[in-house]
C-alpha cells in the first residue's frame, strides 16, 4: 500500500470536484474493495477522499412510485428495507447472496456498484493483465478461466462483473444519479452505465473523472414472482459462477438478467421476449455470440439450465 | 521405558481422567485472545522490526539483476536480505528447494528477498519497490503430459502374480482416477519472531515438529544445535504444512541477525500456497479382479504425482497394502520431476489422496458385483498383512466399524440403484468409505515435575496444532499422579524441553502421552523411594500417595526442594511383529440440484476403531473437522495449476475456496470402545488423519448413489456433473 492523505468530504459537489481537480484521488465508502486492492497496489490512490458523511444514506420514495437508494446505503440495511423486500425482492435476495453479513454491513450501494472484477490474474501483480496494466496482455484467456466471462468479453479481457446487486437493478431496470465536478447531476441508466470492454478493460464505466454517484433510482414495482438464483462450488462465501435474476409474471411473461457471465449485468431485450416459451429459448437468446474458453464452456449449459429451473420455480 | 511387550494393567486403566469428555484446559486462554501465537509474541523482544517477503514472479530461472535502491530508500526500512548478503546457508534434509533462492530460482513465489522496516506498512510498500530481472527458463508444469516421463519410484509391493490372477478374474474393474493438489490453508499464517543473544536465536513461531525444526534451522544456518531455541506454545492450524522449517523462519532469523533487531515475519496470504508445501495432486490407476461373490482375487495400484527435482512421491498406494484381502496384489509409484512448488505431507498424506481412488474403486466394483458396498468391504476383511500373512494386526476391528456405521446411518434405506431418488429439484443420494491410516510409533520425552504445592508440572516439546494436546497430556499426568486435572500444568514447544514425538502422522496422540506416562512412572518411583513406601505398592490418588495404612499428601513427599523425574517411551518391535493401523467407516448423505448439479450435504456419520479415546470431546472435534475437510476434498478444493505460466492461480482464500459453515450439516462420530495393548502404555492410537481418510470417496460414491453420474477425478463440481444430469424444465 502507498502512502496516501485523506479527507472527508462534506458535500457531494464539493467531493467531485475535489476528486477531480486532486491527481491520484479516489471516493472511500465501505473499503471493502478499494482497501484489499490499495495493500496489493492494484489500486495505487494518494489520496482518498471519504464520503461516508455526504448523508447520501437514505432509502425514500420517488414521486414516480419508485425508490431513490442513497449511494451510501449499507447493504445490509438496503436489502432488510421493508420497501424493497415487499417491491423488490428481487434486490433484497441478491444483496443476501452476496459476500458476508460483516461484509454487507459496510458496503455501499455505489461501492458495490464499482467493485473490480475477482479474475485472479488481476490480483496477481507479477502477471499480465490489460485491465490492472493496460497494454501487459491478458494472463486469463490461455489461463485458469473457469470463473471467468464467457459473452461481451473481448480478446484483451475476458473478466466478469462480480457483483450480486447490480444483476437485480439491471433487471429492475435501475438508474444511477450522479454528481459530476462543475456540480451538473445527471443520470444514468445501469444499462448503459458499464462499458464494453474492447482494447481499454480498465476503463469499466462511464463515469467521468471525479464524478460522484450519489443514489440508485429504481422504478414504480412491476410485480410478478422475483427470483435470484446463484450459483456457486460451495453454499455460502463465494462468487456466483453464474447467477440468474427473473421477474416473471403470471401470464409468463417478464424479465433475465444473468451474472457472472459477462463485465456487466447480462441483459438482453430479445430474452426477455422470448421467457414465455421456456428457459432454452431465453438463454439461446441471452448467450447467442458467447465465446466461452474450454474452462468455462459449462457456464452455457449452467445458465440455460438455471434459467429453465427458475422459470419452473416461479410458476409455483 | 522401552515399550516392547504388550501393556498389561496400568494406572491409565483407572479411566479417572483419561477417557472422560474433557473442556481443552487452554480453551480460555484461545476463547479470550490471550494465547499468544507467534506472530502476537510482541513483548518477548523488545523493537521488533517487521519483514514482508518478496516471491519470485517466475516459477523457473534465474534472477538476473535485483535494484534494491528504491526499496532500500523508502520510509523506514532498515534493511533487505536476499541471497547476496544472508551469508552461507545450507539446506536441511526436509526442505527440497531452498528456503531463500536467488540467483536460480526454483519455483513461484519462492522467497527471494526480505524487506524489514520499522512497521509492516513500510515493508510492505518497499517490497513493491524492489526490481527483479529474470531469465526465465522453461520448465515442466503438467503432471498428466509428464507421466511419459516419470520415473518408478520406491515404495509399492508385490505379492503373487498381479496380471495372470487380474487377467484371469470373471470380474474386473480397470478405472483411471485424479486428485488435485491441495492447500493446507490453515487459519493461522506461517509467522515468527526471531531473536540473536550471544550467538544464540530464538525463534518463537508456528512449527508442528520442535525438533526437527531446531536441528534443520542450525543446520541451515550452519550452527550448533544447542545454539537455536525454537519456541512455539500455539499452533493455529498446521495440517502438515508447519511440519518443516519453512521461509518465514529461515528470513525472520537471517534478518535479525543482519540488523541486530529482533525481526517478525509473516508469511502474507497470497504468498503461502506457493511459497510453502502443498498435497500433490495423483493420476492414479487401479485395477480390481474378483470372484462373482466377491472376493478379491487381484488388486493393483499405480500412482502417478510430481514434485521439484530430489523431491519424493505422493505415497497413495500406501493402504493398498493393507486394506483388503487378495492373493495377488502390485501397488506402484511413478514420480515426474515437476517445476511447480514443493510438494509435501499434508495430513493423512499417501491414505487420504490413495483411499479418495481406492474407495470409489471399491463402490464401482461392489455394483458390479451386485454386492451391497458394505457388505463387499466385510468378505474382503483381513485380519493379517496380506502381503506378509505371519503378520496379524494388533487390533483391527473394521467390521463392525461398518456394521455399526450400517445400522445407525440407516444404509438400509439406500436405494441401490444409482439415480432414482428424487425429492423436489434434488436428487438424493447416500454413499460410504472406508477410513485407514496406519499407526506410527515414534519415541517422546517429558519431564515431569512435582512442587511443594502438590502441583504437577509436565515439560515436553511437544505442541498443540488445535488438537488438544495440552488436554490429554494434563489428563496422562492427572491419572499417574492422582491429582485433579487442576493440579497439572502442561508447558508444550519448546526445544528446551525434552523432545517429543511432535505433530505429525496422527502419532502425536498416542506417542507423547507415552513419554509422559513413561516420566510420570519415574516420578512415582522417586516420591514412593522419598517416603519410604515400596513403588510396587504404591498407590497414587487424590492428591496422596498411599501404602498399606499410610498416606502422605503429594505436596509433602515432594518438600520444598520438589522432584522431578524425566524418561523418554522407545518402541520396541510390536510396530514389525504386529500391523498396526486405524480404522474407520464414513456415511454420507448427499443432495444434488438437479438442475444446477450443486451437491450439497445432509448428514455424515464416522465410525471409528483406534484403540483408547483419550479424550471423547477432542477426538471428536479432531474428527468432525477431519470429515469437513473430507467434504472440501471432494467438492472444492483445488489448487488449479496453470500449466503454461507455472503456477497456482488461485493463491488466497478467495480463490482456493473450503467449506464453510453453511456447507457443514449434521456430523455424527462414533468411537468403538476398544483398546490397542501393543500399540503403547495409553493403549491408544490416533485419530485425527483417519478421520479425513475415505470421507471423500464416500461424498463422491453418494453423488453417483444420487445421480447415477460416475465422475473419477476431484473435486466433484458441478461442471462434471452437468451434461449427464436429466433434462430440466
Ligand atoms: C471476501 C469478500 C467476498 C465478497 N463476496 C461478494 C459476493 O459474493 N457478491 C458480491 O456482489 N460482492 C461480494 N463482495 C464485494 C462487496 O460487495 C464489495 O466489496 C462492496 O460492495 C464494495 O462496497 P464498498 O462500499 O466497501 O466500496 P469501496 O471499497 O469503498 O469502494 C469501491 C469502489 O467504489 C468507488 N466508490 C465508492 N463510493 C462511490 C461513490 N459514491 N461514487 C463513485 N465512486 C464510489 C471507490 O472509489 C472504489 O473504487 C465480496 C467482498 C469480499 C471482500
Ligand atoms: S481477464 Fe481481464 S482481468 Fe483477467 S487477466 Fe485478462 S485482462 Fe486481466
Amino acid at each position: 500500500m502507498k502512502a496516501f492523505s485523506y479527507a472527508r468530504a462534506t458535500s457531494p459537489a464539493e467531493a467531485a470536484a475535489l476528486a477531480a481537480r486532486t491527481e491520484g484521488a479516489k471516493f472511500i465508502a465501505g473499503g471493502t474493495n478499494l482497501l484489499d486492492l490499495m495493500k496489493l497496489e492494484i489500486e495505487a490512490p494518494t489520496h482518498l477522499i471519504d464520503v461516508n458523511g455526504l448523508k447520501l444514506d437514505a432509502i425514500e420514495a420517488t414521486e414516480a412510485g419508485g425508490l431513490r437508494i442513497g449511494a451510501l446505503v449499507r447493504n445490509t440495511d438496503l436489502a432488510a428495507d421493508a420497501r424493497v423486500r415487499r417491491d423488490y425482492g428481487l434486490l433484497s435476495r441478491a444483496l443476501v447472496a452476496g459476500a458476508s453479513g460483516q461484509l454487507r454491513n459496510k458496503a455501499t450501494t455505489a461501492g458495490n456498484l464499482l467493485q473490480r472484477t475477482r479474475c485472479p490474474y488481476f490480483y496477481d501483480t507479477n502477471q499480465p493483465c490489460n485491465k490492472r496494466k493496460p497494454g501487459s496482455g491478458c494472463a486469463a484467456l490461455n489461463g485458469f478461466s473457469r470463473q471467468l466471462g464467457v459473452i461481451g468479453t473481448s480478446s484483451a479481457c475476458i473478466a466478469t462483473h462480480p457483483s450480486d446487486m447490480a444483476v437485480a437493478l439491471r433487471a429492475l431496470d435501475a438508474t444511477v444519479e450522479t454528481v459530476k465536478p462543475d456540480g451538473a447531476t445527471r443520470v444514468i441508466p445501469l444499462a448503459d452505465f458499464y462499458r464494453d470492454p474492447g482494447e481499454t478493460p480498465h476503463l469499466e464505466t462511464v463515469l467521468a473523472k471525479g464524478e460522484l454517484i450519489t443514489a440508485v433510482v429504481l422504478p414504480s414495482p412491476v410485480g410478478g414472482t422475483h427470483i435470484y438464483r446463484k450459483v456457486r462450488d460451495r453454499a455460502s462465501y463465494a462468487f456466483a459462477l453464474i447467477s440468474v435474476a427473473a421477474i416473471v409474471q403470471k401470464d409468463g411473461t417478464g424479465r433475465v438478467a444473468l451474472g457472472g457471465v459477462a463485465p456487466k449485468p447480462w441483459r438482453v431485450a430479445a430474452a426477455d421476449a422470448e421467457l414465455p416459451r421456456g428457459g432454452k429459448a431465453a438463454a439461446d437468446m441471452l448467450l447467442a455470440g458467447a465465446k466461452p474458453t474450454h474452462h468455462n464452456a459449462f457456464k452455457l449449459t449452467l445458465a440455460q439450465r438455471t434459467l429453465s429451473a427458475v422459470l419452473t420455480e416461479a410458476k409455483g | 521405558m522401552k515399550f516392547d511387550t504388550p501393556a498389561g494393567i496400568n494406572p491409565i486403566d483407572q479411566l479417572k481422567v483419561i477417557g472422560i469428555p474433557t473442556d481443552r484446559i487452554e480453551g480460555p486462554l484461545k476463547t479470550t485472545g490471550t494465547a499468544r501465537y507467534a506472530y502476537e509474541q510482541y513483548d518477548v523482544a523488545p523493537h521488533q522490526a517487521y519483514g514482508y517477503v518478496v516471491g519470485a514472479a517466475i516459477p523457473r530461472g534465474r534472477i538476473t539483476a535485483m535494484d534494491l535502491a528504491a526499496a532500500k530508500a523508502a520510509p523506514g526500512v532498515i534493511d533487505i536480505v536476499t541471497w547476496q548478503n544472508a551469508g552461507e546457508l545450507g539446506k536441511g534434509p526436509r526442505n527440497t528447494a531452498r528456503l531463500l533462492g536467488g540467483p536460480e530460482v526454483q519455483h513461484y513465489h519462492q522467497a527471494i528477498a526480505l524487506v524489514v522496516a520499522e512497521t509492516f506498512e513500510q515493508a510492505r510498500a518497499a517490497a513493491q519497490l524492489v526490481k527483479v530481472s529474470y531469465e526465465a527458463q522453461p520448465g515442466t508444469f503438467d503432471l498428466d503430459a509428464s507421466r511419459k516421463t516419470a520415473k518408478p519410484a520406491s515404495g509399492g509391493v508385490t505379492v503373487g502374480t498381479f496380471e495372470p490372477a487380474y487377467d484371469s478374474a470373471p470380474v474386473k474393474l480397470d478405472a483411471t482416477y485424479s486428485t488435485p493438489d491441495q492447500s493446507h490453508s490453515a487459519m493461522e499464517p506461517h509467522a515468527s519472531v526471531a531473536q540473536w543473544k550471544d550467538g544464540r536465536l530464538t525463534l518463537w513461531t508456528s512449527n508442528q515438529m520442535i525438533a526437527w525444526a531446531a536441528g534443520d534451522m542450525a543446520r541451515t544456518l550452519g550452527l550448533p544445535r544447542e545454539n537455536v531455541r525454537i519456541v512455539s506454545p500455539y499452533i493455529g492450524g498446521g495440517f502438515g504444512g508447519k511440519l518443516f522449517l519453512r521461509s518465514d523462519m529461515l528470513l525472520a532469523a537471517v534478518a535479525a541477525r543482519l540488523t541486530g533487531r529482533a525481526v517478525k515475519v509473516a508469511l502474507q496470504r497470497p504468498l503461502i500456497a506457493n511459497n510453502t508445501t502443498h498435497r500433490p495432486a495423483t493420476i492414479q490407476r487401479i485395477r480390481l479382479g474378483a470372484t462373482p461373490e466377491g472376493k478379491l482375487t487381484a488388486i493393483g495400484h499405480e500412482s502417478w504425482s510430481g514434485d521439484l527435482a530430489g523431491g519424493k512421491p505422493e505415497t497413495a498406494v500406501q493402504q493398498t497394502q493393507y486394506l483388503y484381502a487378495g492373493a495377488a496384489r502390485a501397488t506402484k509409484m511413478y514420480l515426474s520431476v515437476l517445476d511447480l512448488p514443493e510438494g509435501n505431507a499434508m495430513r493423512a498424506p499417501g491414505e487420504a489422496p490413495g483411499l479418495m481412488a481406492l474407495e470409489i474403486a471399491m463402490d464401482e466394483m461392489a455394483e458390479k458385483l451386485g454386492i451391497d458396498p458394505v457388505e463387499f468391504r466385510v468378505i474382503n476383511d483381513t485380519q493379517v498383512d496380506p502381503s506378509a500373512p505371519q503378520r496379524p494386526f494388533s487390533k483391527r476391528d473394521l467390521v463392525t466399524c461398518l456394521r455399526t456405521g450400517a445400522e445407525k446411518f440407516g444404509w438400509d434405506k439406500r436405494n441401490p440403484r444409482p439415480g432414482q431418488s428424487r425429492q423436489g429439484g434434488w436428487l438424493k443420494g447416500m454413499g460410504m468409505g472406508v477410513a485407514f491410516r496406519n499407526n506410527l510409533l515414534t519415541a517422546s520425552a517429558a519431564r515431569v515435575r512435582l512442587d511443594g504445592q502438590g502441583m504437577v508440572t509436565v515439560e515436553t516439546d511437544m505442541t498443540d496444532i488445535g488438537t488438544g494436546s495440552y488436554t490429554i497430556i494434563a489428563q496422562t499426568a492427572a491419572e499417574m499422579m492422582g491429582v485433579p486435572l487442576n493440579k497439572v500444568r502442561v508447558h508444550l514447544g519448546d526445544s528446551d524441553f525434552p523432545a517429543s514425538a511432535g505433530s505429525g502422522g496422527q502419532w502425536g496422540a498416542n506417542c507423547s502421552t507415552s513419554g509422559v506416562y513413561a516420566a510420570c512412572v519415574k516420578l512415582r518411583e522417586a516420591i514412593a523411594q522419598k517416603v519410604g513406601f515400596n513403588s510396587g505398592d504404591a498407590v497414587f490418588a487424590d492428591g496422596a500417595v498411599r501404602s498399606g495404612n499410610r498416606a502422605v499428601p503429594l505436596a509433602e513427599a515432594a518438600g520444598a526442594q520438589g522432584l522431578e523425574a524425566e524418561d523418554r517411551i522407545q518402541f520396541g518391535d510390536l510396530g514389525k511383529t504386529y500391523q498396526q493401523s486405524t480404522f474407520g467407516a464414513h456415511f454420507v448423505e448427499v443432495r444434488v440440484d438437479a438442475a444446477t448439479g450443486e451437491t450439497r450435504i445432509d448428514r455424515m456419520l464416522a465410525v471409528c476403531a483406534a484403540g483408547r479415546i483419550l479424550n471423547p470431546k477432542s477426538a471428536r472435534s479432531q474428527v468432525i473437522g477431519a470429515m469437513t475437510m473430507g467434504v472440501g476434498g471432494a467438492l472444492m478444493e483445488e489448487l488449479a495449476v496453470d500449466a503454461g505460466r507455472g503456477f497456482f492461480v488461485n493463491h488466497d482464500l478467495a480463490g482456493y475456496e473450503v467449506p464453510v459453515h453453511a456447507d457443514i450439516p449434521h456430523q455424527e462420530v462414533i468411537f468403538l470402545d476398544e483398546t490397542d495393548p501393543l500399540s503403547s502404555p495409553m493403549k491408544a492410537k490416533g485419530v485425527g488423519e483417519l478421520g479425513l481418510c475415505g470421507v471423500s470417496a464416500a461424498v463422491a460414491n453418494a453423488i453417483y448413489n444420487a445421480t447415477g453420474v460416475r465422475v473419477r477425478d476431484y473435486p466433484l463440481t458441478l461442471d462434471k456433473l452437468i451434461d449427464a444430469l436429466p433434462v430440466v424444465g
